[in-house]
């Protein structure tokens, strides 16, 4: 068997494609771009919800919004793990990123703009991560489906999280109940689009799928997305921003109406609201620490011989 | 204030919750993802120590306060925190030294609580005490490797030191609060944590190569209410929500 068709053999028999086994570059590349956008995602997603941790209403919700960035940041490290094991390291993918080469999900450039982001924040972003996530547990190559597995458990509970503050304002005062509306206003689409561009229009999608590392398309996911979503904002009393959303009997899906994907387009490409912020955010961040990440590989090397030196 | 019980709680409680804002703040702004997610542990577990404190010290109280009115009501001179913990990060020696000074104070206080005659408090410290050996654990760590590092770390690491060393005389300082608790075996006389304090921190200076600074004169006020200027600034961005929509459930 040439390595070839041991890779098509591997994925027939819906096994896992392994670091050390022969995949084709294609293959490995598009794993590094896919994995290292995640990672970013889950690195950069620490901001906007970061970004209420001093503001939190109780000291319970400050103490679930910290706990939940603090996952996110987890997950990251787990993706970088699992991308390292592609031959790339966690620097390398990191200067891509900081050099606008690499992308994260466009919904993080989108800012919080009250305690009601958080909610919807949980309740549809990390309800869509979800979506897409479950599919991955069983994607194709072995490391990368590991990592989701590990992440999945720690989704749910931030998608629980979410919607349980968006179920308290809604079911609070008329200020938190506009709160809580203006969020789904702002989240709804920016969510929808998290699936990506429509299958018609997708570069990745159709190889990805034969290559099992995706097993569902974007629109697919979308529209179970779109689904599962819908009645849990009608138990909400809110109302989606969506004037065509109706129920098909026929088909048994909510159908929503046109995405705007120039929106999308432009956020991708840069000019979202906050996608300058974000990124300066994360380069300042890694700036302003050099000389604490010099300092801690001078010290180990000072140290290397030294059987005393215990390092936390 | 009357009950020395409730004010020894508040003043407990508010390092914790105080030390926990001003580390809720550098989420995502570490120098790297381990330290992410570093900073956002040991501010929740002092949020889990605030809660737990608070809790009791609205039962104490028995006015029916909550941990939440007691974080979010209270105004600057009703919180009864060292003034150390209110202090602004600066860089990450800044933030570290801050750390080390109180983490070397805060285990053998939580550990000599764990003895308390009050058993809602040893419970408290017993949970509290395995958090706080991680939090010195980490913080040790790294004063010795800013320290023992580069030209620029140990500078800056001297640095954060000498600029949070006026704020350690009031972690040992106590008043008839604690003395009267501390007779019935409640509290722990703040002064008695000195020793511990001084040999820890004087092995990690000795393995960070670090100066012990100079005694300048001490600054503290904040067991009684009386706070540096950034109190102010921390309370009106933490309780903003319950402030501006008072008396809802979040
Ligand atoms: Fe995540
Ligand atoms: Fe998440």
């Amino acid at each position: 068997m040439t390595p070839e068709e041991r890779f098509e053999a591997i994925l027939a028999a819906d096994e896992k494609v392994e670091p050390r086994d022969w995949m084709p570059d294609a293959y490995r590349k598009t794993l590094i771009r896919q994995i290292a956008q995640h990672a970013h995602s889950e690195v950069i997603g620490q901001q906007p919800e970061g970004n209420w941790i001093t503001r939190a209403p109780s000291l319970r919700r400050k103490a679930i919004l910290v706990a939940k960035v603090q996952d996110e940041a987890g997950h990251g490290l787990y993706l970088y793990s699992a991308a390292e094991t592609l031959g790339i390291s966690r620097d390398e993918l990191q200067d891509l990123l900081h050099a606008g080469k690499q992308k994260y999900s466009s919904i993080f450039n989108y800012p919080t703009l009250s305690w009601a982001d958080m909610g919807a924040i949980g309740w549809l972003v990390d309800g869509a991560a979800i979506t897409n996530q479950v599919m991955l547990t069983r994607t194709s190559y072995g490391p990368y489906a590991r990592a989701m597995i590990r992440i999945c458990k720690e989704e749910s509970f931030h998608q629980r999280q979410g919607y349980e503050i968006m179920l308290t304002l809604a079911n609070g005062s008329a200020e938190q109940k506009a709160m809580a509306q203006d969020a789904l206003d702002r989240w709804w689409w920016p969510s929808l689009m998290m699936f990506g561009p429509p299958d018609a229009e997708s570069t990745h999608t159709e190889q990805s799928v034969k290559w099992k590392i995706k097993r569902e398309t974007n629109d697919q996911l979308r529209q179970r997305f779109v689904d599962a979503t819908v009645p849990q904002a009608h138990f909400l009393g809110l109302t989606v921003p969506d004037p065509d959303l109706h129920w098909d009997e026929d088909s048994g899906h909510w159908r929503f109406g046109p995405i705007d994907w120039d929106e999308f387009w432009e956020v991708v490409k840069g000019n979202g609201p906050c996608n300058k912020e974000r990124l300066a955010h994360k380069v300042q961040a890694w700036e302003d620490g050099a000389w604490v990440r010099d300092a801690a590989r001078a010290h180990a090397a000072k140290h290397a011989d030294d059987p005393m030196e215990v390092s936390a | 204030m009357s009950d020395p019980l409730l004010t020894y709680l508040l003043r407990l409680g508010d390092d914790s919750l105080i030390l926990a804002q001003r580390l809720g703040e550098l989420v995502s702004h570490q120098p790297d993802l381990e330290e992410d997610i570093a900073v956002a542990n040991l501010a929740l577990d002092l949020i889990g120590q605030a809660r737990a404190l608070y809790a009791y010290a609205g039962e104490v109280e028995g006015r029916g306060r909550t941990e939440d009115d007691l974080a979010f009501l209270r105004d600057e001179r009703e919180f009864f925190n060292a003034v150390l913990c209110e202090q602004p990060n600066g860089d990450f020696g800044q933030t570290m030294a801050r750390q080390l000074l109180f983490d070397a104070y805060r285990l053998p206080l939580m550990d000599a609580l764990t003895a308390s005659a009050d058993e809602t408090i040893s419970g408290v410290a017993g949970k509290a005490v395995k958090e706080c050996r991680y939090h010195l654990q980490h913080s040790i760590t790294w004063v010795v490797r800013l320290g023992d590092g580069t030209e620029e770390s140990h500078r800056r690491m001297q640095a954060g030191l000498d600029a949070m060393w006026r704020f350690t005389d009031e972690l040992f300082t106590g008043d008839e609060v604690e003395a009267t608790l501390a007779a019935s075996g409640i509290a722990v006389d703040p002064s008695s944590l000195r020793d511990p304090w001084e040999a820890t921190i004087k092995e990690v200076l000795a393995r960070a190569t670090l100066e012990r600074p100079v005694d300048p004169r001490q600054r503290g006020g904040g067991r009684q209410g009386m706070h540096s200027e950034h109190l102010g600034h921390i309370l009106p961005e933490m309780q903003f929500l319950q402030r501006a929509y008072p008396g809802q459930s979040w």
